[in-house]
């Protein structure tokens, strides 16, 4: 007996990420996309030059956090400004504790720490930066669970020139205002990340290595907010987000499950501002303010409120915002109107703010689901067609 | 496949004619105005306990009192025993009781199933870590309670639009939706607030049966406000009136309808002769 296509037999498969035959085949054919754009110059013909190698490495970090703003802001409708605050607390506690310590010689031939850095594993400063995120999260989320809306947002935005003050005068932890401090290193188990070597026998730049070790790290995250997403727990927070009073009475606990989307979304924050500096290479106070915590709204906003792939779309959107400005600036007819320096009309930096801004409005305006309401159309497109129906 | 009793998937209200709710002497008003002016009743398991009045009577505050959304200045509603006043509103859900509301309060951009499912939010024995996980428990019990839900979809005649996005149906189905959702909590009281507000007759002739086959299968006690006082005369075993938060008389359908206040509470003074049965205010 053949069962027809699309028909689900029992609930557990009912309730499956991937209902179809075509969607997983579509996932795999993805997955083995990624993996050889990754493997770039050695896998196949397809070479990606290393400066595109790395900002794919930063849009797949850049998709862990904004998948964490959008349990928070997208799943649960507490919208959050403070996510810069807590990108910054898991990537110094990385770097503190994945990173090297500089000393110099005081008075006397005794040595003095000048940063703190203890060195240590991947494996302990990625689930720590994880962590302390996370607990900071609980912290904060008892204050933030009492407001809602444009409050809750001006307590967030509080918390971030806290964060950036704090970032400041921790010297011995963050090297200062202006000087930054160096970044936890990418070595697990020996295994080093942040240096080009053969793997299985293949040769993988740093910026390849990196690349396999995001796409992982992101699968897996991904998943788990999939799985968050499909759950009581996803549920209780979407019926907070949409009528509160009412998740109430049906037995949903709000302070409880404010406070665990706070904490999940504080979680996924620190796991990616510790990879994603780790990748930069310099920690510098300035980098966690408002602007960035803004630009992290972009991307769940242009790429899709509440989904895991719209999170993504709207991370590699914002990353690669830049080097599409930048292609522009390079074409004949416009070279001489943007420039990398202000004596042009207009520079490359001025153009990216202005188009950073027309895309939030634009998408907010004619197309609120993002990116992913877009390729939902698409896909229906497609569905149906040749028909239109 | 042998159709699904409700009694199956859901627990049933036990011996009949047992007190389960005791609400006495409660007063609620804001800022001087009475919303509940000494209302005091009992609702016992298998029983249909009607409240009706004309609008602003109170009757959604006293459903309120009782959820734990407003707190009553004084009286006291005891539910199974257990005192509610200061019991916080989520609390008094997972104790057995469930309502539905006035105003349809669905979530709008969930689909029917996820609709109900949230009313097994307490039922789903499984924890965050789980939910992430979701490997053994979490996807057992979502299986598990997914079965009763669809027992539910049934009952109720849903299953074409299981998958449909509450917002897209009609009101009518949203209304009988959220009795799912009600049903799905598995309370031992269920609170109706105007199920039928708004429906034409055949709607309304459905919901009663709904009501009515809930009632018949599981025995739980029911509380219904409702306008449309054919139906509440229909299925009521008590009816209890109110005017302006004060209750005005408590009886059997027949002698509320004869009942001079009443009549005066819905049609003023000078109609004080006419008869009340079918003049919905």
């Amino acid at each position: 007996m053949r069962l027809r296509p699309g028909l689900v037999t029992d609930y557990r498969s009912d309730a499956g990420i991937f209902k179809s035959v075509t969607q997983r085949v579509w996932f795999v054919l993805l997955i083995v996309v990624a993996v050889y754009l990754g493997g770039g110059g050695s896998l196949g013909p397809v070479k990606f030059s290393p400066d595109i190698m790395i900002l794919l490495v930063y849009a797949l970090f850049a998709s862990i956090g904004a998948l964490g703003l959008n349990i928070i802001t997208g799943m649960g409708g507490q919208i959050s400004l403070g996510h810069a605050f807590f990108l910054g607390l898991g990537a110094y506690t990385a770097a503190i504790l994945g990173g090297v310590e500089q000393t110099r010689a005081g008075a006397g031939g005794v040595t003095e720490v000048v940063i703190r850095g203890y060195g240590l594993d991947m494996l302990i400063w990625l689930p720590a930066a994880g962590i302390v995120a996370a607990l900071a999260g609980l912290i904060v989320a008892p204050v933030a669970t009492r407001l809602r809306g444009l409050y809750l947002a001006f307590v967030t935005v509080g918390l971030v020139f806290l964060g950036e003050h704090i970032f400041r005068e921790a010297k011995t932890l963050t090297g200062g205002a202006g000087n930054g401090r160096p970044t936890a290193e990418h070595r697990m188990l020996g295994f080093r990340f942040d240096e080009g070597g053969e793997v299985f026998g293949l040769y993988l730049s740093k910026a390849q290595k990196l690349f396999f070790l995001a796409l992982i790290l992101l699968l897996v995250m991904g998943l788990a907010a999939k799985n968050l997403f499909r759950s009581r727990v996803g549920r209780a927070l979407a019926a907070i987000r949409d009528r509160d009073i009412a998740a109430e009475m049906m037995g949903i606990p709000l302070a409880r499950y404010k406070l665990i989307a706070f904490v999940i979304s504080s979680f996924y924050a620190g796991i990616a501002g510790a990879l994603f500096w780790a990748v930069v290479g310099r920690l510098t106070a300035e980098g966690f303010n408002f602007l960035l915590s803004i630009k992290y709204v972009a991307m769940i906003l242009i790429g899709g409120v509440a989904t895991v792939s719209g999170s993504i779309m709207g991370a590699f959107f914002i990353t690669f915002l830049p080097k599409v400005v930048e292609w522009l600036a390079s074409l004949p007819g416009l070279a001489d109107y943007i420039t990398k320096d202000p004596s042009g009309m207009i520079n490359t930096f001025q153009l990216e703010q202005i188009l950073f801004g027309l895309f939030i409005v634009g998408f907010l305006i004619l197309e609120p689901m993002g990116l992913y309401g877009i390729w939902i159309r698409v896909r229906n497109y497609w569905k149906g067609w040749p028909f239109s129906y | 496949m042998r159709a699904l009793r409700l009694h199956e998937v859901l627990p049933a209200g036990g011996e009949s004619g047992r007190v389960i709710l005791e609400v006495e002497d409660v007063h609620l008003s804001f800022a001087g105005v009475k919303a509940v002016d000494g209302v005091s009743f009992r609702v016992h398991t298998n029983e249909l306990f009607a409240i009706i009045g004309p609008n602003g009577a109170g009757k959604t505050s006293i459903f309120n009192c009782i959820s734990g959304v407003y707190r009553p200045q004084q009286g006291s509603i005891r539910f199974q025993g257990r005192d509610l006043l200061g019991v916080r509103p989520d609390r008094i859900a997972g104790l057995g009781i469930a309502r539905t509301f006035q105003n349809i309060e669905l979530f709008p951009q969930m689909t029917v199933l996820d609709n109900l499912m949230l009313g097994r939010h307490q039922h789903l024995n499984y924890g965050t870590l789980a939910a992430i996980a979701r490997v053994g428990k979490a996807s057992r019990e979502e299986a598990r309670n997914r079965e009763v839900v669809e027992g539910i979809v049934e009952f109720l005649g849903l299953q074409p639009v299981r998958k449909s996005y509450v917002s897209m149906l009609p009101y009518g189905l949203q209304k009988r939706v959220e009795l799912g959702r009600a049903l799905a909590m598995a309370p031992q009281l269920l609170m109706l607030d105007e199920p039928v507000a708004g429906m034409n007759l055949e709607e309304t002739e459905d919901m009663a049966r709904f009501i009515h086959d809930i009632r018949w299968e599981l025995g739980i006690g029911i509380i219904l406000v409702e306008h449309e006082m054919r139906m509440v005369m229909d299925l009521a075993d008590t009816v209890f009136a109110l005017d302006f938060g004060r209750p005005i008389a408590v009886g059997t359908p027949s002698e509320i309808q004869n009942n001079p206040d009443v009549i005066r509470a819905y049609l003023g003074e000078e109609h004080g002769t006419a008869p009340a049965g079918g003049g919905a205010a």
